[in-house]
């Protein structure tokens, strides 16, 4: 369901990047990394799934009662409920960044994967929407199962909440498009630890732990531009059921970073592999 | 053509006496001349990591926990000066666990060095005892660095505290040597990273009294702490930081706990490294 | 002739029940060049890793330069230059760092190090690239960083595992002269090849195993001489016909062998064979003539099919 999405999107933006970047068999890309799915990715995926639900027993518990309550948008609430959105947001950042980025970069660089399927009548947008199409399932996994989690500790007071499912899955989305165009420019490893060391102080900052506004304004301006941020209040929005305009104002974000990610993965993979 | 060397032989040239002495230090020469072409990204996160974690979790958190706190504070202190010892532990784990994981797998699986290492007079235990000394190296430039961000915080109150800088590195190399020896293990560490992260070290880093006193997680929680260095180096340094009470008792326990840890890790590594090569 | 730098006798190794080298005898004498034949899977490998003293052995009896190494393991290393087969550089470190850390691990001073590099810099025509990490150099620049690695120390006993493989032809006549070298200066080779022309350019006697086994030994010229005859004629009658005609031309010659595309018959005079077939009244659609090869040896020893 999730791939024909995407691949409904791409056939709608077929006209414009012209039918020598794709051929609308994504799908194909989809099914290979089905069938690599080893029994230990199941595990790497389940374990992506357990790392939010240990931080919100430590954190959301355990600092929960050192702390109490928190103020958001003049509301009090419990700790828990105030953090979990954001470690479900997070999850599904970093799912999408270790599947766009690590795993994309052995294929492109060790197994030279692409340049097999490159050799094909497949098109660079049809590898790019394929790969990415796992990042999104990997999205949607985690924010059923995150929510499987919590809803029944009471921790999402608002039935808008059931829209975080989706959320998490445009905020994979958006992650795995930049994060896939990223990997294509890097030329070694330590390249991409370079995205690492950009992930640690956004997770920090971004207002996973505590409202924003202990910062500095500018400091709050910001890191209300970083993605994270944007993520993190676009899912507590949801969850909390604090309903504005604002939200749609996070979902355009994801959307253009989509679209700039996919465009810069397809002209890179073109550029790459096409000349 | 330069001028032709005059070839004298290896029964001239080489002293075997001086490799068996000196051979592990061979093994951390090329360990830490490796580790020198990433000297300033292992500095900048020597650097950046402690700043991030203390402003945004001791800082951050802590205002909101020291205003709930009110005058007692945490174990008697601000939230800052209670969190940041076990942070230094945790960052001295993590630097060791990087460089002996990550050596050791490039050695036996990736890039198989260590067989072109073993096929010179250097033994598995050499080997073994090399890369645990470079890390070694790195994880007390990462220590004494990070002590330093804790000392520019404000997040040491005890004279004693410059021997919080022994105890973190104890706790970790301990836990690195027995990573080294696990690692020896792996035959195909596939994914084995993202696991080993998520289901041992991040329950341990969450679980460890890292963030409150382990003894206000459940009963049926505590024994993570038990068996955790973190905890034990963690106890240890909040006392020598700021003098968290501690009974001579369980400072010895703590110490033991450490040493025995890593005297196994050691012992392990040597004996895993060696049987590896001679398969 | 002193007392052979290598003994072998009943050497066995077994990898749980799988035997991979069973019960082998050789020796290998001062400043000789001792070859190791045999397909993918003989136990070649195996038997080098085992006399580079990193191996241990399963059962058996081996010395090499007088000592056991089972037990003095590191004593011997320190007189091996050891060329695996896999290339095992340390890739975090450069061409010339390669070289200087592996001659560390023998002890080296920084001094003799200094000039060492430089010579095999120049022996491996790696001059351009010492300060490249080993990650970027192509493959056949990773075997000669490799091979030049191995002679760091000035070994007794240089071991080479399939030393070519991957070398352009340029790169692997250089290497033969440079072998030819050490040899003449007194090192002792012990090489395995999957390459014929090889192991008749390099050594002086070899053996041929195959499943862990020996299944001959002798100098290249001997083994053709026990195993093949002078010559081999090849004809061929189309692959419909070949079959038929084998069985017309039994009998004309020492051995005959029938393969899917044609017939070899193996003759000490093979121009004089093909003329009894064409005065019997056969007309191959073509013949060739040539002298017998090690390779004819090889593929009589350890048959034809792939071995994998």
């Amino acid at each position: 369901m999730i791939i024909s999405a995407a691949v409904a999107i791409a056939e709608a933006r077929r006209g414009r990047l012209g039918e020598r970047v794709y051929s609308g068999r994504s799908r194909a890309i989809f099914e290979r990394g089905y069938i690599a799915f080893k029994s230990s990715t199941w595990m790497v995926i389940l374990s992506g799934f357990v790392e939010p639900v240990l931080y919100l027993f430590a954190f959301g518990y355990g600092l929960g009662e050192l702390i109490g309550n928190i103020e958001s948008n003049g509301l009090s609430i419990p700790y828990a409920a105030y953090i979990a959105p954001a470690l479900l947001a997070t999850s599904a950042m970093n799912g999408a960044i270790y599947d766009s980025t690590f795993n994309i970069y052995f294929k492109l660089k060790h197994d030279r994967i692409y340049h097999g399927m490159l050799a094909t009548s497949l098109g660079p947008l049809d590898v790019a929407l394929g790969e990415i199409g796992l990042a999104l399932v990997r999205g949607f996994l985690y924010g059923v199962g995150f929510m499987a989690v919590v809803a029944p500790l009471g921790l999402i007071p608002s039935l808008w909440g059931i829209l975080a499912i989706p959320a998490a899955v445009l905020i994979a989305f958006g992650f795995a498009a930049v994060g896939m165009a990223l990997t294509t420019y890097m030329k070694s490893f330590q390249q991409l630890e370079i995205i690492n060391i950009f992930l640690l102080p956004m997770f920090l900052f971004s207002g996973s732990f505590y409202p924003l506004t202990v910062f500095p304004e500018w400091l709050q301006f910001i890191i209300k531009a970083l993605p994270l941020s944007q993520a993190i209040h676009l899912v507590r929005g949801l969850t909390l059921g604090q309903i504005n305009l604002g939200l749609l104002g996070h979902v355009s974000y994801f959307i253009v970073m989509i679209i700039v990610g996919l465009f810069f993965t397809t002209k890179r993979l073109n550029a790459l592999f096409m000349k | 053509m330069s001028t032709p060397h005059i070839r004298q032989g290896s029964l001239e040239i080489v002293d075997q006496e001086k490799i068996i002495s000196r051979g592990s230090l061979y093994v951390a020469q090329a360990r830490l001349t490796a580790m020198m072409k990433w000297i300033w990204m292992i500095l900048a996160i020597a650097v950046a990591n402690p700043v991030l974690y203390l402003l945004s979790i001791g800082i951050g958190v802590g205002a909101f926990i020291d205003k709930s706190a009110g005058a007692a504070g945490i174990d008697g202190v601000k939230y800052l000066t209670f969190l940041a010892p076990a942070l230094l532990a945790t960052a001295a784990i993590q630097g060791a666990i990087d460089e002996s994981v990550f050596p050791t797998l490039e050695g036996f699986n990736w890039w198989k060095n260590f067989l072109g290492m073993n096929a010179t007079p250097i033994s598995g235990n050499q080997i073994a005892t090399g890369v645990f000394l470079a890390s070694f190296v790195r994880v007390v430039g990462t220590v004494i660095i990070y002590w330093f961000v804790m000392l520019a915080f404000g997040a040491l109150e005890s004279s004693k505290a410059w021997l919080a800088i022994p105890t973190a590195v104890m706790a970790g190399v301990a836990f690195g040597s027995i990573t080294q020896a696990i690692a020896g293990l792996l035959k195909d560490e596939n994914m084995f990273f993202v696991i080993f992260n998520r289901f041992v070290m991040m329950p341990l880093f969450l679980f460890s009294g890292t963030f409150y006193p382990l003894s206000s997680m459940p009963i049926y929680l505590q024994w993570i702490g038990w068996i955790s260095p973190l905890w034990h180096a963690t106890e240890l340094g909040r006392y020598l930081t700021y003098g968290h009470a501690l009974t001579q008792t369980m400072a010895i326990t703590h110490m033991v706990f450490l040493l025995t840890l890593l005297a196994l890790g050691i012992f392990f590594s040597r004996r895993i490294f060696t049987m590896r090569l001679a398969k | 002739m002193s007392s052979p730098l290598i003994t072998a006798r009943g050497l066995t190794k077994k990898f749980d029940e799988f035997v991979a080298v069973d019960e082998i005898d050789f020796d290998v004498a001062r400043g000789e060049s001792f070859g190791l034949l045999g397909p993918n899977g003989a136990g070649k490998s195996t038997t080098m890793r085992i006399i580079g003293a990193t191996s241990q052995r399963t059962s058996g009896d081996l010395t090499i330069l007088g000592m056991d190494p089972e037990k003095f393991g590191p004593q011997i290393r320190a007189h091996l230059g050891v060329v695996p087969q896999q290339d095992n550089l340390d890739m975090n470190l450069s061409v010339s760092e390669n070289l200087y850390i592996y001659g560390r691990y023998f002890g080296l001073s920084r001094k003799f190090l200094k000039t060492k590099i430089e010579e095999l810099l120049e022996f491996a025509q790696l001059q351009e690239k010492r300060n490249a990490k080993v990650e970027s150099l192509s493959g056949g620049m990773k075997r000669r960083l490799t091979i030049a690695r191995g002679l760091v120390s000035e070994p007794e006993i240089l071991m080479l595992d399939e030393p070519t493989t991957g070398l352009d032809p340029q790169a692997r006549h250089i290497l033969w002269d440079r072998l030819f070298r050490l040899k003449e200066q007194g090192v002792t080779l012990v090489i395995t090849t999957h390459f014929m022309d090889e192991a008749e350019q390099l050594c002086d006697r070899l053996v041929v195993m195959d499943k862990g086994k020996i299944m001959a030994e002798g100098s290249p010229a001997q083994l053709i001489k026990d195993y093949s005859t002078k010559e081999v004629l090849e004809i061929r009658f189309g692959s419909e016909r070949n079959s038929e005609m084998a069985d017309q031309l039994r009998g004309m010659c020492d051995r005959i062998e029938e393969l899917p595309d044609r017939i070899l018959l193996y003759s000490e005079d093979g121009e004089a064979l093909l003329e009894k077939i064409y005065s019997a009244g056969l007309h191959p659609k073509t013949s060739l003539v040539r002298r017998s090869s090690l390779e004819d040896v090889f593929l009589r020893l350890t048959g034809r099919t792939l071995v994998d």
